[in-house]
């Protein structure tokens, strides 16, 4: 029972990889898509919206997953007040999360848009828009993803850090 | 699965085929806007009014789109009449562009916005020319002149124009889907399509003896007094030699016409604080059994639409507005 664990799960792992890999690509479109003028615009937004809602659902997974599982603990030679600034920034990453899909479909739903998943099935919207609340829901969903882009920059320095500089197992674990 | 592939590929070679300064959506609301900004309103066709009524469709397109609004039923809708410009003080009678927009909210799963003009073709065929194209009309006659010959695809645009006279009133004007869409039925056969909403009234019945900077909508709200005013949906069906993709060419007038039903109109409102000042009237929502072309116009409006309308909605939720001037 008191074996160490020095690797994080594989279904852990999985999850990981893959959802860095959506959130990246959400952010980026999301980025492109306010701005873009071009025809590929509407695929995108189509794309970032059935892409969202997947994240959602992988997130809620996750946190199960999360919840259930024994992880490596970080290294001793951290001092503590980084290991603090670790337990905060995924406690944040998480959070931002679970938020960027709740924003993006309140924001949809406020503005009376209803988001189709290609021809699978549509999630509801509001029967008439209130503005001032897509306003509010439409500045979080932006502000959100520009704090998740710099959180997400952060996390991978740190990842960085720890394998070049501090050549610990950290980013091992994850592998 | 094709269609994204058609995207990947057009993200990485699109930038190759660039022949014209392309722009942002930002840029393009800057433009819009010019200058002087009103706080809560919209950036394009700021002076409007909120109208309602309803669509008593004949059932005839039910055979080409599974859209509920087309079933042989009524649906009601929240509207918007508006005239082209910044600025919502603007004397109305002297606007070249007059448009109608509706909303259906059929359920919560289903929304279609229509949004027209009165003219049934753009001057160019993608948003980066008509950005210069808006850019040559600030700058004056001469501008414009100049851009016209340089865009020879402007033709059937100039054509119309030729012999176009603005009305005196919003329920004489015939409004455009200008950009053309695909109906799709249970078969999923689509069949593209263009739309015009032409008025039952005639000029010989109809005379506006309204003056003044709101005369428009001022002779509207009086014939709405007397009654519902009258419209016919009219759908154009493309054949195969027609370019749904090309928002610049007209279709042969030979074309195959559908009245699908008629919009009758029945209440106003005011825009401020009116139902329709919440919607974004943007064509591109759109309901099952009705779909956007690759029209490089029409697919430009929405991040257009959607920059303007989130400009608006935070200066609304500041309470950043400037009420409206009494009439």
């Amino acid at each position: 029972m008191n074996k160490k664990i020095t690797r994080f799960s594989a279904s852990m792992r999985i999850l990981h990889w893959a959802m860095a890999a959506l959130i990246i690509s959400l952010l980026s479109a999301g980025m492109t898509m306010v701005k873009s003028l071009e025809v590929w615009q509407l695929e995108l937004l189509t794309l970032h919206k059935a892409a969202g809602l997947l994240v959602a659902v992988l997130v809620v997974v996750r946190l199960v997953n999360r919840w259930c599982a024994t992880v490596p603990a970080l290294p001793d030679s951290l001092p503590r007040w980084q290991k603090t600034m670790a337990l905060g920034s995924h406690y944040a990453l998480y959070s931002l999360m679970i938020l960027m899909p709740l924003t993006g479909f309140l924001m949809q739903y406020y503005g009376a848009r209803p988001i189709a998943v290609f021809s699978w099935f549509t999630l509801p919207s509001a029967l008439y828009p209130d503005i001032e609340l897509y306003a509010l829901y439409r500045q979080l969903h932006g502000f959100i993803g520009y704090t998740l882009a710099v959180l997400i920059l952060v996390h991978v320095l740190a990842a960085l850090q720890h394998h070049f500089i501090r050549k610990d197992g950290v980013l091992k674990s994850m592998l | 699965m094709k269609q994204y592939l058609i995207l990947l590929f057009s993200l990485i070679t699109l930038p190759a085929f660039a022949d014209v300064p392309r722009v942002s959506a930002q840029q393009f609301v800057d433009l819009q806007q010019g200058e002087s900004t009103y706080p809560g309103y919209r950036r394009a066709h700021a002076k409007g009014m909120c109208i309602s009524g309803e669509f008593v469709s004949n059932g005839n397109l039910s055979r080409y789109s599974t859209a509920s609004v087309f079933k042989s039923s009524k649906t009601p809708f929240i509207g918007r009449l508006s005239i082209a410009g910044n600025n919502p003080y603007a004397p109305d009678l002297k606007a070249p562009v007059r448009s109608l927009a509706l909303s259906f909210a059929t359920s919560q799963t289903k929304q279609w916005r229509v949004a027209m003009n009165t003219p049934p073709v753009m001057a160019v065929a993608n948003p980066h020319d008509f950005y210069q194209q808006i850019v040559a009309i600030k700058k004056g006659p001469e501008a414009i002149g100049a851009f016209f010959e340089a865009h020879p695809e402007s033709a059937d645009f100039l054509q119309w124009k030729a012999n176009y006279q603005p009305s005196s009133s919003f329920a004489l004007e015939t409004y455009h889907s200008i950009n053309a869409f695909y109906l799709v039925d249970e078969q999923n056969q689509r069949q593209a399509v263009r739309w015009e909403v032409k008025p039952h009234a005639s000029t010989s019945s109809l005379k506006n003896s309204f003056t003044g900077d709101n005369a428009l909508f001022n002779e509207f709200k009086q014939q709405l007094s007397d009654g519902p005013v009258m419209f016919d949906w009219v759908f154009t069906l493309a054949t195969e030699q027609d370019d749904e993709h090309n928002p610049a060419k007209r279709w042969p007038q030979t074309r195959e016409k559908m009245i699908a039903g008629q919009i009758k109109i029945t209440q106003w409102q005011a825009q401020q604080g009116g139902r329709c000042d919440g919607i974004n009237y943007d064509p591109l929502v759109l309901p099952q059994g009705i779909e956007a072309t690759k029209d490089p116009i029409l697919r430009a409006r929405s991040a257009a639409y959607a920059e303007s309308y989130r400009r608006r909605a935070v200066e609304v939720l500041a309470g950043d507005v400037e009420e409206g001037r009494d009439e």
